[in-house]
């Protein structure tokens, strides 16, 4: 059943997640029409010029999703880094330091976690500018808590291991402890959340511009879009769910990738534990 | 006293304080941004003059803890003030809405709950059989699926080609319970489904949990048949960690509430909400907000007390 070496499930993710990206990168040369031009007209049904048809201003819905794929993956993408990056480091500086600071930015964190992340969202997009910029902060910040707490229990049980130890007596600073032993060694869990951050990105970020509070038009992205054809629905013309189905499809293969990565793991760590 | 009560006296008073922090985080992050809510209502029109007498009007010369004291005093006594886009009072729209969602939430919880429990057994009876991976399949690509990815392929197949149910779920106030039924099928599935998924998965993990204990071990060995095990002895030890897989997806529930508002174009707090974000009325903004942490937290309190309650260790000191 397996493809060289990988489940099918996971073949398939991985197949159709670079097929994605391949295509973002690449849109301006496959892509028959423009992002914002208008070639024909309103909801037109699918046909041999129009492989998905028109979107409610009459644009190409197949080059708007692939245009689309571009803003919604960088977005995402800038916006699992910030948390990554915010989270990580917030989360060694505490289970290195300790005492006062750990427990005074745990609070902070539980606190910000207990509200759902979209409630909180939509507070702070309310009084903030309506910028890219604000979104990816926005996005990266409350995602951050998340990752915060992973990183945090992961440096935990890694500063009490003998190396760690080793390097203090050795008189090494806290900063070089974080960057020199605990990074490297939760480096791998770290990585293997990074997809599953990202999925969630994508999927919050659908959400936020389907609720006309993400991107905002002119620009593609899967969810904007949408919106925009979602008053067609109720005349059943499908064209709204095209991108839906997009978001739903990447996030399935993401998620079986996910799924592969960490079976693989556990079942090698389970091998080298009899040997 | 006995513990438990003092137990519970605690978690009470622990999210009397974590709501009172969480409406001064909302109050101060939604005062931060430049200018007033004087400028936002006058506009253009603003001069100097009208904008101090309006300002002296809405109270916004008062320093802001003064005014963050009122915001809070008047959401205790129920006035949550008028919104700047309409002018009309929040209460009042806040109050017909809420009843709505509440009602979309309900019906969402009775089929989802108890359904997600059932599947939970059943994918721990059948555990790595065929019954089990079909479920674990179908719960993970469903986890995936936006919400309103269901929820519009759910109106397209019956709202549109079968044409069974209304494809916008509009409530009016003089319907009856069973117009009201109707119109709330499609968004109460898509609601459901949504959380559901979740749900399952986590009941059986939590079950998957208990029953690897040696009491369970105990009762197999002694030739009960594999459903009594599961009913009389791991249920009950796996009651507390489900009643809290429950209320963790209750933020699902929240959040899939507000997009499915939207969906279905469901007259609810949901859409009330998110029409106010982008209009940035920011009275209506921090009272929606308070009310659906308010919610959240005290579901949460909820979970809490219940597992403390069914834990017979706590009801039975030595």
């Amino acid at each position: 059943m397996h493809i060289w070496g990988i489940s099918p499930g996971a073949f398939f993710g991985l197949l159709f997640c670079s097929g994605i990206v391949l295509s973002a990168i690449f849109a301006p040369l496959i892509t028959p029409y423009g992002e914002a031009e208008i070639v024909g007209g309103v909801w037109e049904p699918i046909s041999q010029k129009h492989w998905l048809g028109t979107d409610n201003l009459g644009r190409d819905l197949l080059s708007r999703i692939i245009y689309g794929a571009r803003t919604t993956l960088t977005i995402a993408a800038a916006a699992t880094l910030v948390s990554f990056t915010l989270g990580a480091a917030l989360g060694m500086i505490a289970a290195e330091a300790g005492g006062f600071v750990d427990q005074f930015m745990s609070r902070c964190v539980d606190l910000l976690m207990s509200i759902p992340t979209l409630i909180f969202a939509l507070v702070v997009l309310s009084v903030m500018p309506g910028t890219i910029l604000t979104l990816i902060l926005v996005m990266g910040i409350l995602d951050s808590t998340r990752v915060y707490r992973l990183a945090r229990a992961v440096a935990v049980d890694i500063r009490v291991m003998d190396y760690v130890e080793a390097a203090k007596l050795r008189g090494e600073g806290r900063a070089w402890i974080i960057l020199h032993e605990i990074l490297p060694n939760a480096i791998s869990t770290l990585i293997a959340e990074f997809g599953l951050r990202f999925i969630f990105m994508v999927l919050f970020l659908s959400a936020l511009s389907f609720l006309g509070l993400g991107i905002q038009p002119p620009e593609a992205d899967w969810g904007g879009m949408v919106k925009e054809n979602k008053a067609g629905i109720v005349f059943g013309i499908p064209a709204a769910l095209a991108p839906a189905a997009m978001i739903a499809m990447l996030a399935i293969s993401v998620n079986l990738i996910a799924d592969w990565i960490l079976n693989r793991t556990s079942s090698l760590r389970g091998k080298s534990a009899d040997a | 006293m006995p513990r438990v009560l003092v137990l519970v006296a605690q978690r009470i008073a622990l999210g009397c304080l974590l709501l009172l922090t969480i409406s001064i985080l909302i109050f101060a992050g939604t005062e931060i941004l430049p200018g007033d809510v004087a400028e936002a209502i006058l506009g253009r029109t603003a001069t100097p003059e009208n904008l101090e007498n309006l300002r002296r009007e809405l109270g916004l010369n008062e320093p802001t803890y003064v005014r963050y004291f009122q915001w809070l005093c008047g959401m205790f006594q129920g006035d949550l003030g008028s919104a700047l886009s309409s002018g009309a009072d929040i209460s009042e729209a806040v109050g017909y809405r809420l009843k709505n969602t509440l009602f979309l939430a309900a019906f969402a919880s009775v089929l989802s709950i108890p359904l997600a429990i059932l599947l939970g057994l059943i994918a721990v009876r059948y555990k790595n059989r065929f019954f089990d991976k079909l479920i674990s399949a179908l719960t993970l690509a469903a986890i995936s699926l936006p919400e309103f990815f269901i929820g519009y392929v759910l109106i397209l197949l019956f709202g549109v080609q079968l044409a069974w149910l209304p494809t916008v779920s509009i409530v009016g106030e003089d319907m009856s319970i069973g117009q009201r039924l109707t119109v709330t099928i499609l968004p109460g599935v898509t609601l459901s489904l949504v959380v559901l998924a979740h749900m399952m998965r986590m009941t059986r993990a939590a079950i998957l949990n208990v029953i690897e204990a040696a009491y369970i071990e105990t009762a197999e060995l002694k030739g009960l048949g594999k459903f009594s095990v599961i009913y009389k002895h791991a249920l009950p030890n796996a009651l507390s960690p489900i009643v809290n897989v429950v209320t963790l997806n209750m933020a699902y529930l929240i959040v899939g509430v507000v997009v499915v508002e939207v969906v279905f174009v469901y007259p609810g707090m949901g859409q009330y909400f998110v029409d106010h974000v982008a209009k940035r009325d920011v009275p209506v903004v921090q009272a929606c907000g308070l009310i659906f942490a308010a919610i959240y937290i005290l579901l949460n309190l909820v979970a809490d007390i219940i597992s403390i309650l069914s834990n017979p260790r706590l009801a039975h000191p030595k």
